[in-house]
């Protein structure tokens, strides 16, 4: 596989792939070690809600006991971040493995086979392409209630069409090729010609690209979550850390950002985990690209 | 003549379009128990105690293809059913709301597509020098950016520390009578436009004002996405032969990157105009929403949050209509901006 010593050489001289890589390893670390960063208090038996210290409405300044204050309601902004990573991980890594199983059994059904069963599933994703994903996912956590279930349900139903389709197009593209030709002539069943001709030598680049796209995930997530419409109210989860801080955005008369960490700080995280996968994406999308590569 | 058989055949594949996406919609709101549904009827407490009557009364109980039956007729006699949120028709709660999305996307749009096509194509001219590395890095940034908190940030500082310089909502509260008056004549509803016809600079003033952080906020997003495959269909383009031969020919670097590249490096830009069209109305439901800015987007938020149905279901279909449409003006425009593309299928 010298394609893969390519791909290793091309990250490495470039530094903003690098600098992706560094990031997402950092997040990987928080959200491992998120017991011992941020322990759970003695007596909390869900670890993913944010503990409270008191009900005030009004947020309060970074301190010793809370490092980044807290927000309205006295959400604890250092536990809700840290955990929000493990959430974050979670919603981007089950989306993208639950869409990436839909996407190779429908796209090499539809590529494979061709005829009316490609008719129908290419119909069937025009019809999940034809407006706004963010809307449907709004219905679809609106109907199944707030949770982060609804959430991964809601992005992976608006999500598949995508990936159905780019996995389809690799399998035409490989279908005509001599040696599946050949494994067809040799009496091989379709089953075994997609699974050991086919899918190995056309997915690896929807796969890797499918993979990069868990900040694109996250991202959505967070949006659904800011929107009300995520996860339910004290789970730890980015978007709504930021939802909490929306009536906070201006301060007191006198001193207009006195609660910027209730918005920056959450904002932060979200922004540099999405901004890491999209480093490293941005990387690949060179690499893979072969109207570009090796000039 | 040959245009219109394709325009209308084209038209045609938009009824199972809708059909899908209709059923699609119908088909999450049954995840709601029939008595959940009847809640959305009432509009007086002392319903609530009767729901079975409001169940029965709306057929919920009725089989799925019934009720989807039933609603589809409604629709075919013009009714899209009644908007909880606005108090109205859903088909005019909808036109009502559409003038503010309209001016925000007005303005938003050309900054987006020119700017994102100018960007690009510097960036590409320009390949791993200082310009492209930058807009490089600035795109992956701008992309990387969750709306929501790139609208509440600008907020902070533009409206909180900056003490109101660039406000939320569309309009100041005295702006919002006056323009509500009988002195002021509301041509379009969209409210800059209607400052000018009207030679209100006042108006004027104040709707831009407003506008500013709506538009920076949709703007950066996706300028970015634009940015980015410009510069690649931009660097496809520059390395092909007929680039090559201009050059040969001693064209000045102008008119090979302006006329002969940019030119042909358009087309892919162009096919994704209909993605960037549903970015750009998912941006709107989002922006909308921080900035108060009523429109559309705003409307589609509450629904979804109150579950509205009918005003979902009403804007998805919208959304859907324009969606389709806009491909279709896309694919027209496909046509005469490459001679190579023949509409309706075989070329001759």
């Amino acid at each position: 596989m010298t394609d893969w010593r390519f791909m290793l050489h091309q990250l490495r001289r470039n530094p903003l792939s690098l600098a992706g890589i560094i990031i997402i390893l950092i997040f990987v670390i928080v959200a491992v070690f998120a017991p011992l960063i941020a322990p759970t208090p003695d007596g909390q038996r869900d670890a993913y809600q944010i503990p409270r210290d008191g009900y005030s409405p009004i947020p309060q300044p970074p301190s010793g006991e809370h490092y980044f204050g807290t927000t309205e309601g006295q959400y604890d902004i250092f536990y809700g971040v840290v955990w929000g990573a493990r959430s974050a991980f979670k919603v981007g890594l089950a989306v993208i493995g639950i869409v990436l199983v839909i996407g190779i059994v429908l796209g090499s059904l539809a590529g494979y086979f061709g005829g009316i069963i490609d008719e129908v599933i290419m119909r069937v994703t025009d019809v999940f392409l034809a407006f706004p994903s963010l809307i449907l996912a709004m219905a679809i956590t609106a109907a199944l209630g707030p949770s982060l279930r609804s959430v991964l349900i809601a992005i992976t139903v608006v999500s598949w069409p995508a990936y159905a389709r780019l996995i389809r197009g690799d399998i035409l593209a490989i279908r005509e090729e001599d040696y599946v030709e050949a494994a067809r002539g040799v009496g091989a069943s379709h089953l075994r010609i997609i699974g050991r001709h086919i899918l190995p030598n056309s997915i690896y680049p929807a796969l890797i690209m499918a993979s990069l796209d868990i900040g694109a995930v996250v991202l959505s997530a967070a949006a659904l979550s800011f929107l009300g419409l995520g996860v339910p109210e004290g789970y730890a989860d980015w978007g709504q850390m930021i939802q909490f801080a929306r009536n906070w955005i201006v301060g007191p008369p006198g001193n207009p950002l006195a609660y910027w960490y209730t918005v920056v700080i959450p904002g932060l995280f979200i922004l540099f985990f999405v901004l890491g996968w999209n480093l490293l994406g941005d990387a690949f999308r060179d690499i893979l690209d072969p109207r570009l590569a090796r000039r | 003549m040959e245009l219109r058989a394709y325009i209308i055949r084209r038209l045609i594949l938009l009824i199972p379009v809708m059909f899908g996406v209709s059923l699609l919609i119908f088909g999450v709101v049954q995840f709601f128990s029939p008595v959940q549904r009847a809640t959305l009827y009432v509009s007086d407490p002392r319903q609530l105690a009767h729901l079975d009557e409001v169940v029965d009364k709306y057929g919920l109980n009725d089989p799925f293809w019934e009720q989807y039956g039933t609603w589809l007729n409604q629709l075919f006699h013009g009714n899209l059913g009644w908007s909880k949120i606005v108090a109205a028709p859903v088909g005019e709660a909808i036109l009502k709301f559409l003038p503010t999305s309209l001016e925000l996307a007005l303005f938003a749009a050309p900054l987006i597509i020119i700017g994102g096509i100018f960007l690009g194509s510097k960036a590409a001219a320009n390949k791993d020098k200082a310009i492209d590395h930058v807009s490089r890095v600035g795109a992956i940034i701008g992309w990387s950016l969750p709306t929501f908190w790139l609208g509440l940030v600008l907020l902070m500082v533009f409206y909180g520390y900056f003490r109101g310089l660039l406000p939320p909502e569309r309009l100041s509260t005295e702006m919002n009578l006056l323009v509500n008056s009988d002195s002021f004549h509301q041509y379009t509803h969209l409210h800059t436009v209607d400052a000018i016809l009207n030679g209100n600079l006042r108006v004027l003033g104040d709707s831009l004002r407003h506008l500013v952080l709506p538009v920076i906020t949709l703007t950066v997003v996706n300028l970015a996405f634009v940015m980015r495959l410009m510069r690649s269909s931009m660097l496809e383009s520059l390395g092909k032969g007929y680039v090559l031969t201009a050059r040969a020919k001693g064209l000045d670097e102008r008119t090979v990157v302006n006329k002969h590249a940019r030119r042909n490096a358009l087309i892919p830009v162009l096919t994704i105009s209909g993605y960037l069209f549903a970015a750009i109305v998912s941006g709107v439901v989002i922006t909308e929403t921080i900035f108060n800015f009523k429109g559309l987007g705003w409307l589609a938020w509450q629904s979804a949050v109150h579950l509205d149905i009918p005003t979902v279901l009403g804007f998805a279909l919208f959304t859907a209509t324009v969606f389709v449409l806009a491909n279709l003006v896309v694919d027209l425009l496909y046509a005469r901006i490459d001679p190579r593309v023949r509409l309706g299928g075989r070329a001759k």
